[in-house]
């Protein structure tokens, strides 16, 4: 079923964030690309919330310092150093960094500042070691066409990449450094993107805008896309890290079900008289009795483990925590992701779902009598011992008075299946203040002058001259460009070979390939060079291509040359052809044929298909026909 | 070229910002934090709320908090237009409310005298300077509040490198009220860079102390999320509290991690590195505790024990001993500047076992003579002098150089300072700095890299 966006005055804002690949990271002079040569390092941290420089404390920061936990961080000493472990200050800010920054900020006519400020961005679920990640602008404004749209460009920032989390442990987070302080460019426009489509193709054209500098990352991770997300009536979320452009789409259409869902929610709940008050007037109740002989496995595991079952009234609530549709979209799992990034209790079981688990009617008959709840009402349990049960019931409060209020404002995740899920509450301006360690850079005129003239091409010109010069056509050269092949691409045509040709081989031909599951990437680019000067000086055919790649692709270290003598691709001597050709003509010509040349070329074509060019045929059956 | 800026007595300043900047800013009545509108004369505006002027900030340039909460420098020309929005606050550190105390925990006292562990950013300047009172400590870290009776109380506010004998003596003079006054362990935040000559001065000051005295600082200022100030305080609170020793202690991190702190000996560790948490090395000895989950584990035994008896109290310095590093072509006129100057002790630190150049023989030994008295340490910084190995040692022996066994330098130095102060003659001034007096010297020399505690 489609959803009118307009109608329900969606907003997008999308953050691009993309991996540099500078010599080395934004304040160190540790590589980008990893070797993992040197030593290993392990060591254990805590970080504790700190002020903003106006005395706020932002939510987020507190959200983390709520779950007390450790810090492992493991790195290696030929990719990390004491800045990645900040156990030293940061070096100066990379100036190829800040050239790649302001280079991307001409491209998309936006107005560099005139001195560069790095803050620091508190951030204290580890994944900084410092407890804050260092960002600065560095040109604000300008704007990206797509289609017949401007959409407008509110920031271009520069900030260290954050480390990666290897693995979470019970009050443990273990972190890889690697990735910490390579360079990332941060592109954010105005919320006025308005369908999911169009939040795609924003994202793409930020992303090949910032390709055509030359110097961004590849690869897996190497983008991350950051949406703000709002509709009509206080709801605004952020979802945090999405790496797949297509997944874009169907994220923005679920977090748009989600919020009007929330919303209807909000009205449907006032309809039926439930106030925040009515929320809080219940309290939890242990009901760890009702299940002291359960033949529920899960409940039985839990007791058993020493953990305690307690229950919370939901007044009036009956029917509304499951979904409507049989979606993925409900109050239950709301509930249940809430709970879970608040407080690490996993399983909130509740009314709409059982008899279930293995919890029969009997004991959800005496969970009902202990909560002295009514067929109207729902409920909910959670497992654990008692103090962290009851904390994760009071979020379950939070998050229902949360709804009733109809106020919807949070980071979430993207997970694969394009839904998402709670991440914690959205961080507010509070949490930046100025990086002394770093004194303030000056933009200079002069400076900028410089980069403007170093400019590089913008895709859309890049596309439009190769286009015209090989007569190729625009989808061609885009994927050409896409796949970073054009410098290729100019070679085989320098080569002597079809533009045309050159492109679909390069193309086409490769991708599907690989589609085939050959490693096609692993083949050098000279064998391929080889492969075509073959063909230019008529030792094979160019229509051996794609055998010869996946030759080389199955059988690495080899050559070109000898991948087309293995296949039977190499041309016969000349002479030998003329001489096929010449009993041809001969014998097509005495069985009564008027022009020869067709069927001629159909046998040729037969015999010496990759191993002789059609051109080549074609002009020899032309010379001898005569 | 030479740069001269002028300040004329008329000259105002805002928020840092001077000249024609502060004019304009005046004219306007704008302060920091305050929403402002910057229009330049191309026709560029920028809007934000205006922030103190960085440090090193060319002059014509102002500081910006735009809403997205980013700091930006604009560059205002001449003929640049502020207009003032909104009044805003003035960003200023807000201290949570103090946890209650528990008075029946052991007393302990926090000693408060600058430093990083005591530091915030300074948005006057941009740069860290210490700000911090010690209530302000114990409202970012309650958890002290766990282990003991928190009081206390801001000695200076100062940057280590400031702190002069001076301020050794008057640092003593309080913690040795504090110890007459019952209280149950002394802590004293400090500077990391001059730390150690501090925690040797107190050694020799405060001997055999009924409690502990900790030293502590921090190696990343007390406002990063990641700063060391919190865990190294905690387990300063705790061994001040709990430990069964009455020492003069340093404690700081073991490694990188949080989870390890070590306990110097003060009159045996040294900082060894600029920047890392674990700066701090006993040397030339092993620590003498580690703090590891809440738990104490005392490495070394025969350590003076709480509530010891033999304490006294020795307090004075003199500031005419000096501090000098041979290095291969340097002259000895330096011996004869500082002999002029009054100086009646020097600590050389010598190459290796305990050298100089033979050139240095006359000099040093007509100094000696006049009654100066010249103490021999090593910059190789572990290990032992010994000036009887080489020809050059024996003869540097011969005219009178103290060779002074494993004491690290600065520990030489400090000790004296304190050794001038109760000494006139020569040969007493040499008897007490041969004299074993607060652990700073061993007649056993241990091997450097060992692991003194298990995994
Ligand atoms: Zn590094």
């Amino acid at each position: 079923m489609g959803i009118d966006y307009r109608s329900l005055g969606l907003r997008v804002g999308l953050e691009v964030h993309r991996q540099l690949s500078t010599k080395s990271k934004l304040f160190c002079e540790c590589p980008v690309e990893p070797s993992g040569s040197g030593r290993e390092v392990t060591f254990v941290r805590e970080l504790r919330p700190a002020q903003s420089e106006l005395g706020e404390i932002d939510p987020a920061t507190l959200f983390e310092s709520q779950r007390a936990r450790k810090f492992v961080y493991k790195g290696n000493t030929s990719d990390i150093c004491l800045v990645e472990m900040d156990e030293e200050p940061p070096h100066p800010i990379n100036e190829e960094a800040v050239e790649v920054a302001l280079t991307v900020a001409l491209l998309l006519n936006s107005e560099p500042v005139d001195e560069l400020h790095v803050m620091r961005k508190v951030v204290i679920d580890g994944s900084n070691t410092s407890g804050f990640q260092r960002t600065c602008i560095v040109a604000t404004g300008g704007s990206i066409r797509v289609g017949d749209r401007d959409i407008p460009i509110q920031a271009i920032s520069l900030e260290e990449d954050s480390a990666r989390i290897v693995e979470t442990r019970a009050g443990e987070v273990v972190y890889d450094l690697q990735r910490l302080g390579i360079p990332l460019i941060e592109v954010s426009t105005a919320p006025e993107i308005s369908t999911p489509e169009e939040a795609m193709k924003v994202a793409k054209s930020i992303g090949d805008l910032m390709r055509a500098t030359g110097k961004v990352r590849r690869g897996i991770g190497s983008v991350r896309q950051d949406l703000n997300i709002s509709i009509v009536g206080n709801c605004l979320v952020e979802v945090k890290g999405v790496q797949e452009l297509e997944l874009m789409p169907s994220i923005i259409d679920y977090e748009v079900r989600r919020m009007s869902m929330m919303r209807e929610l909000s009205s449907l709940l006032r309809e039926r008289g439930v106030t925040k008050d009515a929320i809080i007037m219940n309290d939890p109740v242990d009901l760890t009795d009702a299940f002291s002989n359960t033949g529920s496995r899960l409940v039985k595991t839990r007791l058993l483990s020493g953990d305690r079952v307690v229950g919370l009234r939901l007044p009036h609530l009956a029917g509304l925590l499951k979904s409507p549709d049989g979606g993925p979209i409900r109050l239950g799992r709301e509930v249940a992701e809430y709970v879970r990034a608040w407080t690490g209790v996993e399983g909130v079981i509740h009314s709409d779902e059982v008899p279930g688990y293995g919890i029969s009617q009997r004991e959800v008959e005496e969970v009902r009598g202990l909560l002295n709840s009514s067929k109207d009402d729902a409920f909910v349990l959670v497992m654990g011992d008692a103090e962290r049960a009851r904390a994760a019931l009071q979020r379950v409060r939070e998050r229902l008075i949360g709804v009733i209020q109809g106020v919807i404002d949070e980071t979430r995740a993207p997970l694969q299946d394009g839904t998402t899920q709670y991440a914690r509450p959205r961080p507010s301006a509070a949490r930046l203040y100025p990086e002394t360690d770093i004194p303030p850079l000056v933009i200079s005129r002069e400076y900028l002058m410089g980069v403007r003239a170093r400019l590089p091409r913008r895709f859309e010109e890049v596309i439009e001259e190769l286009r015209s010069r090989y007569n190729l056509s625009g989808q061609l050269v885009a994927q050409l460009i896409d796949e970073d092949r054009v410098n290729e691409f100019e070679e085989l045509v320098k080569l002597g070979i079809a533009p045309s040709f050159a492109a679909s081989f390069l193309t086409e031909v490769l991708k599907e390939l690989k589609r085939d599951g050959l490693d096609v990437d692993s083949v050098p680019f000279d064998e391929f060079l080889d492969f075509f000067r073959m063909v230019v000086n008529g030792e094979t055919a160019k229509e051996a291509a794609r055998d010869v790649v996946a030759y080389l692709a199955r059988n690495r270290g080899s050559s070109a040359r000898e991948a087309v003598v293995k296949l039977g691709y190499r041309a016969p001597r000349i002479e030998e052809v003329i001489a096929v050709i010449d009993a041809l003509i001969d014998e097509y010509s005495r069985s009564g044929h008027r022009d020869v040349t067709g069927p001629v070329m159909g046998e040729l074509m037969k015999r010496y298909r990759g191993k002789v060019d059609g051109a080549v045929l074609s002009r020899l059956v032309r010379e001898r026909t005569k | 070229m030479v740069l001269v800026v002028i300040l004329t007595m008329s000259e105002v300043e805002v928020a840092g910002y001077r000249g024609r900047l502060a004019e304009v800013l005046r004219r306007e009545n704008v302060e920091v934090g305050d929403e402002v509108e910057v229009i330049l004369p191309d026709g560029r505006r920028f809007a934000g709320r205006l922030m103190a002027k960085y440090e090193n900030s060319p002059p014509d340039f102002i500081s910006l908090k735009i809403r997205s909460g980013y700091n930006v420098g604009v560059h205002l020309p001449e003929g640049s237009r502020v207009i003032k929005l909104r009044e805003g606050t003035a960003p200023a550190f807000r201290r949570p409310p103090p946890p209650v105390q528990d008075p029946s925990l052991p007393h302990v006292t926090i000693i408060s005298t600058g430093g990083t562990i005591a530091s915030r950013i300074d948005y006057g300047t941009g740069a860290v300077k210490p700000a911090l009172s010690s209530e302000d400590l114990v409202s970012l870290i309650p958890e002290i509040t766990d282990v003991a009776h928190i009081n206390a109380e801001i000695l200076f506010s100062i940057f280590s490198e400031d702190m002069t004998p001076e301020m050794w003596d008057t640092i003593a003079a309080k913690v040795n009220g504090l110890i007459k006054n019952g209280v149950d362990g002394v802590v004293i935040t400090h500077g990391t860079d001059t730390m150690h000559y501090t925690a040797a001065a107190l050694s020799f000051v405060l001997q055999n102390p009924p409690v502990p005295v900790v030293l502590v600082g921090a190696q990343r200022s007390s406002d990063r999320p990641s700063s060391d100030a919190a865990t190294n305080l905690i387990a300063a609170v705790s061994i001040g509290a709990r430990a069964p020793f009455g020492e003069v202690v340093l404690s700081m991190h073991e490694g990188h991690g949080d989870d390890l702190i070590v306990v110097h000996r003060g009159t045996r560790v040294k900082k060894m590195h600029t920047s890392s948490r674990d700066a701090f090395r006993s040397v030339n000895s092993a620590p003498l505790a580690y703090y590891r989950g809440g738990e104490l584990i005392l490495v070394e035994r025969g350590l003076n024990p709480r509530g010891s008896d033999r304490y006294s109290f020795y307090p004075g310095f003199s500031d005419e001993a000096v501090l000098i590093k041979f290095f291969p072509p340097m002259k000895p006129d330096i011996l004869e500047h500082y002999a002029s100057k009054g100086v009646r002790g020097i600590i050389i630190e010598g190459t290796g076992l305990g050298h100089v150049s033979s050139s240095w023989i006359p000099t040093l030994r007509r100094i000696i003579r006049d009654g100066i008295f010249v103490g021999m340490t090593s910059q190789c910084v572990y290990g032992r002098v010994n000036m009887n190995v080489y020809s050059n040692g024996r003869r540097l022996l011969s005219i009178g150089v103290t060779p002074l066994d494993d004491m690290i330098s600065e520990v030489a130095l400090v000790k004296l300072m304190w050794v001038l102060r109760r000494a006139s003659e020569l040969d007493e001034v040499k008897g007490l700095m041969i004299r074993r007096i607060a652990g700073e010297m061993n007649d056993r020399s241990l091997p450097t890299r060992v692991s003194w505690i298990g995994d």
